[in-house]
């Protein structure tokens, strides 16, 4: 059997913004939605070898070779024009790791971590290196102490969480908005999944945390506010956290979106708690 | 008048000192007038260079620079020399410690040792309320930052769990003062996880206190043990140290025509230059001083034979940098292998150095070798082996690639992490990271919480709205705000990402 494979984005060995303690984050490359307010746009989409990307790179560590981009890590300054200059929002600096790649990287940094929390992108594009990763993980008697945890968009159907649930702890999963034209404004896609697969994580008891984005002009309305409230007060307890929209990062039309104020977070925050949320994590920086 | 009145009638005359911030520049003024030790020409052409620096210590050095007596002693026999019978409850143990303080020196004028509290008043403390207990340290907390305002002076708890230690840190993340500063032992066969978590979540608070490896720093000092004082020095109780002499590493690398050159000849040579002032400078206070001619020696605080001498180097990074410029590499210290690498490999040639170097009148006739961690004067050099501000990986790889380092610097080596505000929202981030780094054999942990008013200057703790206020020419209360204003004035620590670092002394007036 081929062991599964991922294209990997970016590792971090310290997150505290993944999860519960330190995390490892692994972000995977490509995403099935096309978030207008996404702050890592060049994780959306999968190289297709086009070579737009080699001329952009002053110093010399992109090349054609037998019609592949190749990145050659050594030269990279990291000044990141390759991917201003990618049509499709991918990323030529990607690697390709397998399930022995992660492991070894948990385990040099073992002393340091709480859990690992793939990202992306949306990390369940990759669904079998998901379920070989943290299957690995769990049978490692070194290794299974870790929590392991993936942040998604919720576009995965129940069946497909079913295969990953068992080696999952927890899901940091993403409601972009609660009214379906908004949402699919936002994100090119319908809700009605992500809604499903909230209701279906939180049965599952591995919902570990709903996340919000608030955008101003768009999600910080009265209407999002009630249906947030409402659809949390119907799916019992959890934790929400409140995201601010920021520029950082964002292409496109939504830079010129205003970034989200701590008065409207704070203001959605306490009609949360007034509807008897218990635990409502607003951010801690507003840059 | 001639340059020199007219210097000292500035200071009389400055509007934003206090008397006593004047009395004290006005005597550094008196003791440079005076000729410095004998220095061999060689030494002292090094010394005018910037190659070696003693950290401003003076030019007669009447008293240790750093000294930590064992308050134990007065709090079980009282003193005679100040008619203070022994202690019999809680409120007359810290009303002894109040005066003893008074008594000792360093180089500040003022202790940089308090001693280890939780050990020093438990015994104390039966019958005590935790209210009771929690209301007295904290008028001591006050009293301590508004009597003794040097940031340099430094307490010490742990590593068990007890009354003591949990309501020190219950005031001081109360208070956020700046002082005292606060390291708190940690053994992770003695401290509890709870212990450990409440140190954290303060760090959150206020960047308070600094975590010391318990285990590592006990074997390297004897049964009478060490404690952690000033910014971030491991000293023998019961003594201390005579002096701290720097070497500048990125002047030794500049003056190297390769790395071999640098480490079989260049830096042996400045090492010894750095050895021959040490002994002039130990002279001078062990001989000609009449120091240790004092009721401290006499009732047993401290010990003649427990001063060693500090062998500072400091500007690593730098060093390492231009040695990797020398060979044609391009990777930086802090970011690469290989630079890496040689950073270990300098710091183990110190080490060895400094293991086989008899220094006379030293605990041991040995100095201990010590990462310095700057001086608010220091510019386009980074403290000790620190990675330079703004260009610290994460602090997962932060911690990484100064580890190996730790085992070479017995009297300290001190790193500051700088953690970004969103740690707020998961503090048991901050307390994963510090167990890690200990269990990896960090000597100590150290961070800064961005966004925090209180924040370390390479070691000593300032508020940035006294920075701000000092700026405005308002002058401030504690001494060491206008270190830590010249400091983020003149190299910049400000920039840190994503905030601070700094240093230590106190250089003078003006400078």
């Amino acid at each position: 059997m081929n062991s599964p494979r991922a294209t990997v984005s970016k590792v971090l060995t310290f997150s505290c913004v993944d999860g519960p303690g330190n995390r490892l984050v692994v972000f995977l490359q490509g995403c099935n939605f096309a978030c207008k307010t996404c702050h890592n746009p060049h994780t959306m989409g999968l190289c297709n070898d086009c070579g737009d990307c080699i001329p952009a790179c002053h110093a010399g560590s992109l090349s054609m070779q037998a019609g592949r981009v190749v990145f050659y890590p050594s030269q990279c300054d990291q000044c990141d024009a390759c991917l201003r200059a990618c049509p499709i929002h991918a990323n030529p600096m990607v690697q390709s790791m397998g399930v022995g790649d992660v492991l070894g990287i948990l385990r040099d940094n073992l002393a340091f971590l709480d859990g690992i929390t793939l990202s992306g992108g949306e990390a369940t594009t990759q669904l079998k290196f998901v379920v070989a990763l943290f299957g690995a993980i769990k049978a490692d008697p070194a290794l299974c102490h870790l929590t392991s945890m993936i942040d998604s968009n919720g576009y995965l159907a129940p069946s497909g969480w079913a295969k990953v649930l068992p080696v999952t702890d927890g899901v940091l999963l993403d409601i972009k908005a609660f009214d379906r034209r908004t949402h699919l404004s936002l994100t090119g896609v319908g809700n009605a999944r992500v809604l499903e697969a909230a209701r279906f994580l939180h049965a599952a008891g591995k919902l570990q945390e709903l996340r919000f984005l608030v955008v101003p002009g768009h999600t910080d309305t009265a209407t999002e506010a009630e249906a947030l409230c409402a659809f949390v007060q119907r799916l019992g307890g959890v934790r929400i956290r409140l995201n601010a929209f920021q520029h950082h990062g964002v292409i496109g039309a939504a830079r010129d979106w205003p970034a989200a104020s701590r008065d409207s977070i704070e203001a959605i925050a306490a009609r949360l708690r007034e509807h008897g949320v218990a635990e409502v994590v607003t951010p801690a920086v507003y840059v | 008048m001639n340059p020199t009145l007219l210097k000292l009638r500035e200071i009389v005359t400055d509007a934003t000192l206090s008397p006593a911030q004047k009395a004290r520049y006005l005597s550094l003024e008196a003791e440079n007038m005076l000729p410095y030790p004998d220095l061999d020409s060689e030494t002292a052409q090094a010394f005018h260079d910037g190659v070696l620096c003693d950290l401003v210590e003076g030019h007669a050095p009447y008293k240790p620079r750093y000294l930590l007596p064992d308050y134990e002693v007065v709090l079980r026999q009282g003193s005679a020399y100040l008619e203070l019978d022994p202690p019999q409850s809680l409120d007359e143990a810290i009303n002894c410690l109040m005066i003893a303080y008074h008594h000792v020196p360093s180089v500040t004028g003022m202790p940089v040792f308090i001693g280890h509290l939780d050990q020093l008043l438990l015994p104390f403390c039966d019958g005590v309320s935790d209210d009771g207990l929690y209301r007295r340290i904290k008028l001591f907390w006050r009293y301590l930052d508004r009597v003794l305002p040097d940031a340099f002076m430094h307490a010490n708890i742990g590593p068990t769990d007890n009354r003591v230690a949990r309501a020190i840190m219950r005031v001081d993340a109360e208070l956020k003062q700046i002082a005292p500063n606060l390291t708190l032992l940690y053994d992770p066969e003695v401290t509890t996880d709870e212990v450990l978590r409440i140190a954290t979540d303060n760090i959150v608070e206020c960047s308070k206190p600094h975590v010391a490896n318990h285990p590592l720093h006990a074997a390297t000092f004897d049964a009478r043990g060490y404690a952690i004082v000033s910014c971030y020095n491991a000293l023998p109780l019961s003594g201390g140290a005579g002096t701290l002499v720097r070497l500048n590493l990125k002047e030794v690398a500049v003056r190297s025509k390769s790395v071999e050159d640098f480490l079989d000849t260049v830096l042996p040579h400045y090492m010894d230059l750095q050895f021959r002032m040490i002994d002039a400078r130990m002279g001078f206070l062990f001989e000609q001083s009449n120091f240790f001619a004092s009721f401290l020696v006499d009732e047993g605080w401290i010990d003649t034979d427990r001063f060693t001498a500090m062998f500072g180097i400091y500007g690593m990074a730098e060093a390492v940098n231009h040695l990797q410029d020398l060979q044609g590499r391009s990777g930086r210290y802090g970011l690469d292998a290989a630079a890496n690498a040689l950073g270990y490999r300098i710091s183990e040639a110190m080490a060895a150095r400094v293991e086989a170097t008899p220094v006379k009148h030293a605990w041991r006739d040995r100095a201990m070798l010590h990462s310095q961690a700057g001086i608010s004067i220091d510019t386009d050099v980074t403290p000790g082996v620190r990675i330079p501000y703004g260009t610290e990986p994460d602090p997962v790889s932060h911690v990484k690639a100064l580890l190996p380092h730790h085992a070479f610097y017995p009297s300290g080596i001190s790193e500051i992490l700088t953690i970004d505000e969103t740690i707020r929202s998961n503090p048991q981030a901050l307390f994963t990271l510090c167990k890690g780094a200990l269990a990896s054999g960090f000597r100590e942990f150290t961070a800064n919480v961005a966004g925090n008013d209180l924040v370390r200057v390479t070691g000593y703790m300032i508020r940035l709205s006294d920075v701000e206020k000092f700026n405005n020419c308002e002058g401030s209360r504690t001494n060491t705000t206008g270190l830590g204003a010249e400091a983020a004035a003149v190299t910049g620590i400000l920039e840190r990402k994503p905030r601070v670092v700094g240093h230590e002394l106190s250089p003078g007036y003006g400078q």
